[in-house]
């Protein structure tokens, strides 16, 4: 119906996705371009609505240590930030990740490095999706290239977080965080009851178990090594189960665009423009950054002349396309950064330049 | 005579001293005449006299007493170094109607988490933190703490702590204890029997005020690193009376208001 649809900022659809998810807490610190995610919550007062509590931290550090603790009581917590304090969230996230706790982060990106700029960036691909940490570890990353997935992928991630025991980010950019566009919300979903609380949450310990400690430290180096081998064997499985993805005209394509989130939006129109002159061109677009999906981009370089990986940076996402292609055609990238978006047509040249000539 | 046999002496009767229940079988770690032991065993007592195992949550720190989890037998999480107060905060605020202490070292709390401490206490989180200031790095070897006294020697002040060079030692207590989110603030140490009694009655009461809301109870032990001082245990306890409590003195620095 019409009026289930409401229009609002990528940022607002995700802060009002989180209540709507069963959100048990959101801990958070300031930062464009981002701000409007704990704004809204702090309007919407959730404590009300649904019990979710909302703070805000002292710094991204003390955020993302608040959420170890919340996540460690078995409880569905989030962030949100922006690229320099993602960064600072670094060690934390990993030490989440070697504990094993289902946390959702949010990065809406923009360019750095440093404090860069606050306009829309996809310099952050690397981090998000090769750890970004210390230690061996990685997340799980979704990559919404609408305000409408903004909101779609906030019960996703908890649902996905809580499935594997490990930190899910939400991958976007100031673009979409900033942009206003309709969304249609899920109905609420119950947070959780107290017995239905995760058996390994540290709640207090009742006379029948054992104690819970979340801990990621071992010093037994035989035993960490399992541990280790145990993320792995994590990873792998979700590299078999989770790889989402998106193509459009990519059947009959002889070239291909790769791209995500904003700049899988742009590249549409590219695709669009290139049938105009002729050139078949498809696109690509991973929905799951990690993991990535190799398998599907490796089985189409078997039928395209070239891949052209397009992203707001210098040539993150490419190194995966490389991979995933493995020689099978020629794969290039082309970047605008800075907070510079790329125009429908200009990617259009590219293509023809580096593939087809003129 | 009769034959006295053991049976006849271990009765419940008899019994004037046994271990809690809840603390582990675990032999400690702790070197011979460390504080952590005696503060481990005080936490755990109060925990079992107040009946409260099945709702306490314990953060450690990193540190020596990163295995406080090996120990005091409730639910623990392990903290990055410094961060204990954060999640305290999530966890009370997730879990209202439970007891959530910290523990944590000089290094922690007053070093790479002193913004953590501070806003925690600012917030007036209703929690309870136990500060043990040994002035020094035990864990990594010795190093200098931000505790460290004045002209004390460690690793990394060869030629002892110039407060020129290195900064003065902090009193974080005092300083929390000027926070409106602080309710109840003290200073105990545990090398003597009677300080070990006054310890307990300040951690009894820093974790029944979580009962009140009002905020955090903050307990600080001043204790002895014998291995980080490089003295046999007997001396650390002395450099301790004539060095630790003239600069960090024992008592109250903020009651509650009956």
């Amino acid at each position: 119906m019409e009026e289930d649809f409401v229009l609002m900022k990528g940022n607002e659809a995700l802060a009002e996705a989180a209540i709507r998810a069963g959100a048990d807490g959101y801990f958070g610190y300031p930062i464009t371009p981002q701000s409007e995610v704990m704004e809204y919550l702090t309007a919407a007062k959730p404590w009300e609505r649904t019990g979710m509590v909302v703070l805000q931290a002292e710094s991204e550090v003390s955020a993302i240590n608040m959420l170890y603790g919340g996540a460690g009581a078995g409880k569905r917590v989030m962030t949100s930030s922006s690229s320099p304090g993602i960064s600072l969230m670094q060690e934390g996230i990993s030490y989440i990740a070697g504990a094993e706790l289902p946390v959702v982060v949010a990065n809406v990106v923009r360019g750095g490095p440093g404090l860069g700029t606050i306009q829309p960036s996809q310099s952050d691909y690397f981090q998000a999706t090769k750890g970004g940490g210390h230690g061996d570890y990685h997340l799980l990353v979704l990559a919404p290239s609408s305000v409408q997935e903004m909101a779609d992928f906030m019960p996703l991630a908890f649902d996905l977080a809580f499935k594997y025991r490990n930190p899910v980010m939400i991958l976007s950019d100031g673009a979409i965080g900033q942009m206003m566009e309709k969304v249609k919300f899920q109905p609420q979903r119950p947070r959780m009851k107290e017995e239905e609380l995760p058996d390994w949450a540290t709640i207090g310990k009742k006379p029948e178990r054992e104690r819970n400690i979340i801990t990621s430290l071992d010093l037994d180096p035989y035993r960490q090594e399992r541990f280790n081998r145990k993320l792995v064997e994590k990873y792998r499985k979700m590299k078999e189960e989770e790889v989402r993805y998106e193509t459009f005209q990519c059947e009959d394509a002889e070239y291909l665009f790769v791209a995500y989130g904003t700049s899988s939006r742009i590249c549409q129109k590219s695709v669009q423009l290139a049938r105009e002159k002729g050139i078949k061109a498809g696109l690509f677009r991973p929905i799951t950054l990690f993991p990535f999906p190799e398998k599907q981009v490796g089985a189409l370089a078997g039928q395209v002349k070239g891949m052209l990986s397009v992203e707001m940076s210098a040539g993150q996402m490419v190194e995966d396309v490389r991979l995933a292609v493995n020689g099978k055609v020629p794969v290039e990238h082309y970047g605008r950064m800075g907070g510079v978006i790329p125009t429908p047509d200009e990617i259009v040249e590219v293509l023809i330049q580096k593939f087809i000539g003129g | 005579m009769a034959e006295l046999d053991i049976k006849d002496i271990v009765k419940e009767e008899n019994i004037v001293y046994k271990k809690t229940s809840v603390l582990t079988d675990n032999v400690m770690h702790y070197c011979p005449g460390c504080g952590h032991s005696t503060t481990h065993r005080i936490i755990a007592e109060v925990i079992e006299e107040m009946g409260i195992q099945d709702k306490t949550i314990g953060i450690a720190p990193v540190g020596c007493s990163v295995f406080m989890y090996d120990y005091i037998d409730v639910d623990t999480q392990e903290a990055a170094h410094g961060r204990a107060p954060a999640l305290a905060t999530a966890i009370k605020r997730l879990l209202p109607d439970r007891y959530v202490f910290t523990y944590q070292g000089d290094g922690d709390l007053a070093a790479i988490g002193t913004a953590e401490t501070i806003h925690a206490c600012n917030r007036g989180e209703n929690i309870t933190m136990i500060f043990i200031n040994n002035g020094i790095y035990g864990m990594t070897g010795g190093q200098m703490a931000p505790t460290s006294l004045e002209g004390m020697r460690t690793s990394t002040t060869p030629y002892g702590r110039d407060p020129g060079l290195m900064g003065h030692p902090i009193k974080m207590t005092e300083l929390v204890a000027q926070l409106p989110g602080t309710y109840y603030v003290t200073r105990q140490a545990v090398h003597t029997p009677n300080l070990v009694r006054k310890t307990k009655k300040a951690i009894r009461k820093a974790f029944e005020y979580q009962k009140l809301n009002r905020g955090v109870s903050f307990v600080e032990v001043v204790s002895n690193c014998n291995s980080g001082w490089k003295m046999p245990p007997v001396q650390a306890v002395k450099w301790l009376d004539e060095n630790m409590l003239p600069f960090y003195p024992l008592g109250d620095i903020k009651v509650p208001e009956m």
